[in-house]
């Protein structure tokens, strides 16, 4: 076999990274075998099905891949810093760029969404767990590796470099001929795939699942959100399974869907990719939209205000989420029809946007507000996102487009709609949210000192990229001359990325330092919370509820605070939980064998590892283990252990 | 596990009656799939480059035979469910037997098909009528492909289990998805085959 593809040339940089790789698995594996860890992770994780840990792993694997994506964005900022910089050359910095936007969206800002999503959802309706619980499992091991398959492909074959959006005929084997781009048609096939089971798990959960009382306009508005974001994410999502497939098709078997000649169509892909990847930037926008509804309405101690037409705008937002796609190419020459129609919906999702934000400036007006560090999160979003989103109408109209067109205009545009709009969203909501998990607070000193180092960092690192954009600096460019002036505002962006970097690096002090000093929580209720993941323990038991609730208004637990309205009447009964099982991890396992195999061509053992696949489903299929019983008194001797204040 | 006697055995737990939803849910998922396929294929169905076109490929009587039989397997695969729901499992066996041999078969001409077009010298790199048109069958056959393996997964359960809420939960969500292939293909003989022909 010709091992010479395996190997990535000539950067040092690549070599460390290789090195630090070996240094750390072997250090996991040591530390693992010396604390004698193996039992405990395959017993407590690697097997689990519980909604929350899930959660919890979803999270983790968020925040690697946010600094994975960070390393990304530091070197890109640090090439352009000066003209003429030699820090990186043309090849890796293509790749530099195509893995921060794939790594950021797909194995950063939703994996982090749907996280959030694992821990609170179930909590919020009142449930048990999830619908289905072991294919939720098998959805966040294909998520896993997925992402793991495109991140070895930096030292092993070479990362994708034809941009996030992998255009074609740029990503064809023609003009990118290494095996980048087919570890960009696996990995986010095969973390695409367990996306998808997310959608359907988490539609039937919503739907299905609610605790008694709880009617559709009675929900969460986090819960709302989620519901939505599902319905977008199963009706967008296998249309990229189509376009990777076919993209895989093109690279590995020498079809000709998106050549250029033989009745190829190099535009078919664009419509493909972007018919997903519009309603993509919403399946990580509209549950940030909950989030932030949930702190605000917290932390102002207020009903939120306008609750039916924030469920319509996201409704309306969902919609126009789908008729929008072609506004990524208005210079490809469609003609001017084509552009105007899309033009003019892309103008429109302005109007329910718009809706949400007055809907939150009204719920902020004689609240009682407290500062807490969600909550500055929550509110620094509101005109960052605003910014972001008055230079997304200038970017709609497809006449003015022509202007600033591929330039950092549209670079500092999305990052000003995706940062506050989904990266504060997730912080804010790992803050919000992170006591119930874990029965402590972080801590909030720390907490705002990385809240003002990355708001502050962040308009000094994408600012000037507007102006940058408007003095005409293409994006994607690897770097510029000394005469085009770009030199000192790039320098500033620079500046600001590395103080975002240290933003980031007090969040995680924050986490270890909280861990280690914060006093635990003995109320369940820090925040003096409104909606039903309140109203259990923290951290909360294996089966959430004790007793399922009964709801009679929107915010349950907060009528059941203020005006006494009893949750729990029913007595405690036996609870019915689903049992471990590896067998999702070993199916994740043997699907990253097949992404491994097939992307360097090598049949024989993807064949071998197909097989594999449906040898697993099978052994799912023919699974007896209807999970097991928790009896009354073992239900009542945790709940008294909780009441005490203990960990079970 | 609280079982519903007033309801049918497929959907008598809560659990049993999620998976039937969720299922629903999934094939709402497998619409989109076959649209963007289908969208694909239309965008390409004149582009033929120097490679054949539908109307020198197409012959009408495999595909008329393959029609016959993926319409009929489904016919028993209702009539499967509807053994099932008497409790009669001999009968139950035999309908699914029936259906998936029907699909088999069904496997069988499509893949002759394939070797055919190969052989004229119609493949999958000719041309991007060729490429679209070979993925379109080829998921839709792929699917077929994969009800057969889970299928016989089914029957073997059914065969050793019984007729209980759990096998008939999975008995009729495979029914639901072997009629769905019925209503794809149905699509596919209309506008990929008939079209093609005229």
């Amino acid at each position: 076999m010709d091992l010479e593809k395996f190997k990535v040339h000539g950067e040092p940089l690549i070599y460390g990274a290789m090195i630090s790789i070996a240094l750390a698995t072997i250090g996991i594996l040591v530390g693992l075998t010396y604390f004698k860890k193996w039992g405990y992770l395959w017993r407590e994780w690697l097997t689990t099905v519980d909604h929350k840990k899930i959660g919890v792993m979803y999270i983790l694997a968020a925040l690697l891949m946010l600094f994975r994506g960070g390393v990304d964005a530091i070197m890109m900022r640090l090439q352009t810093a000066a003209p003429e910089m030699k820090f990186l050359d043309a090849q890796h910095y293509n790749e530099v760029f195509t893995t921060h936007g794939l790594i950021m969206i797909l194995f950063m800002a939703m994996p982090f969404i749907i996280g959030l999503m694992n821990v609170i959802v179930p909590l919020q309706i009142g449930a048990r767990d999830v619908a289905f619980p072991r294919l939720n499992a098998v959805s966040f091991w294909l998520f896993f590796f997925g992402a793991m398959l495109l991140n070895i492909s930096f030292v092993i074959g070479g990362s994708p470099d034809a941009g996030w959006s992998a255009y074609f005929p740029l990503a064809s084997l023609e003009f990118s001929p290494t095996v980048g781009n087919n570890y960009y048609s696996l990995a986010l096939q095969i973390s695409g795939i367990g996306t998808l089971i997310t959608g359907v798990n988490f539609i039937v959960t919503i739907l299905k699942m609610r605790a008694p009382g709880m009617k559709l306009m009675k929900m969460p508005m986090f819960t709302w959100s989620v519901l939505i974001t599902n319905v977008i994410i199963v009706f967008a999502f296998p249309v990229l399974t189509v376009a990777l497939a076919l993209m895989m098709f093109d690279r590995l078997f020498g079809s000709q869907f998106f050549t250029m000649a033989n009745g190829g169509m190099d535009m078919l892909w664009a419509n493909l990719f972007w018919v997903w990847g519009h309603p993509e930037v919403y399946i990580v926008i509209l549950p940030a939209f909950g989030i932030y509804s949930e702190i605000i309405a917290t932390f102002s101690k207020k009903n939120l205000y306008g609750y039916t037409s924030m469920v319509f705008s996201m409704l309306i937002i969902s919609l126009l989420s789908f008729l929008v796609w072609a506004h990524h190419f208005y210079t490809m020459g469609q003609g001017a029809m084509v552009n105007s129609f899309f033009s003019i919906t892309t103008m429109a999702i302005a109007v329910p946007t718009g809706v949400k934000i007055f809907n939150w400036l009204f719920t902020l007006r004689k609240g009682r507000i407290t500062f807490t560090t969600p909550m500055l999160y929550t509110l620094a979003f509101i005109p960052i996102f605003t910014i972001g989103g008055v230079t997304g109408v200038m970017l709609a109209m497809a006449s003015a487009d022509y202007q600033y067109h591929n330039t950092m205009f549209l670079v500092a545009h999305f990052h000003y709609v995706l940062i506050p709009g989904a990266v504060f969203a997730v912080i804010a909501g790992f803050h919000y949210w992170f006591p119930k998990v874990f029965g402590f607070r972080l801590n909030e000193r720390l907490g705002k000192h990385s809240f003002w180092w990355i708001v502050i960092s962040f308009n000094v690192t994408f600012f000037p990229l507007f102006f940058l954009g408007l003095m005409g600096m293409t994006r994607r460019m690897y770097t510029y001359s000394e005469e085009s002036g770009f030199g000192p505002l790039n320098m500033l962006s620079f500046v600001g990325a590395v103080g975002l970097a240290i933003g980031f690096v007090l969040l995680v002090y924050n986490i270890y330092w909280s861990t280690r000093y914060m006093p635990r929580d003995t109320t369940s209720d820090p925040w003096d919370g409104r909606t039903l993941e309140w109203a259990t323990h923290s951290p909360m038991p294996v089966y959430n509820f004790a007793i399922v609730p009964k709801v009679q208004t929107r915010d349950a637990f907060w009528s059941a605070k203020q005006d006494n309205m009893p949750l729990f009447e029913d007595k405690i009964t036996k609870i019915h939980m689903p049992s471990n099982t590896g067998k999702p991890f070993i199916l994740g396992v043997i699907f990253f064998f097949l992404g491994f195999f097939l992307v360097f061509s090598m049949w024989i053992p993807a064949i071998v590892a197909g097989v594999g696949v449906l040898i697993m489903l099978a052994a799912m299929s023919f699974d007896r283990d209807h999970g097991y019983y928790i009896s009354v008194d073992e239900v009542m001797a945790t709940e008294k252990k909780l009441m005490r204040g203990e960990t079970v | 596990m609280k079982i519903d006697a007033s309801k049918p055995l497929e959907y008598s737990t809560e659990e049993n009656s999620n998976k039937i939803f969720g299922f629903w849910v999934f094939l709402g998922a497998e619409i989109p799939l076959f649209a963007t396929l289908f969208t694909v294929y239309f965008v390409m169905v004149d582009r033929f480059a120097s490679g054949p076109s539908g109307s020198e490929l197409f012959e009408i009587g495999p595909v008329l035979i393959e029609t016959f039989l993926l319409l009929t397997s489904s016919f028993t695969i209702g009539l499967a469910v509807h053994a099932m729901r008497l409790g009669y499992k001999k009968a139950m066996m035999v309908f699914m037997a029936l259906t998936l041999l029907m699909g088999l078969g069904f496997i069988g001409i499509e893949i002759d098909e394939f070797f055919t077009y190969v052989h004229e010298g119609a493949t999958l790199q000719t041309s991007g009528f060729l490429s679209s048109l070979f993925v379109l069958l080829g998921t839709h056959g792929a699917h077929v492909s994969f009800g057969f393996l889970w299928g016989t997964a089914i029957m073997i359960q059914v065969w050793r289990q019984g007729i209980n809420p759990a096998t008939a939960n999975k008995a009729f969500i495979f029914s639901l998805f072997w009629h769905f292939l019925d209503v794809v293909w149905i699509f596919i003989f209309s506008f990929v085959y008939l079209k093609g022909l005229m």
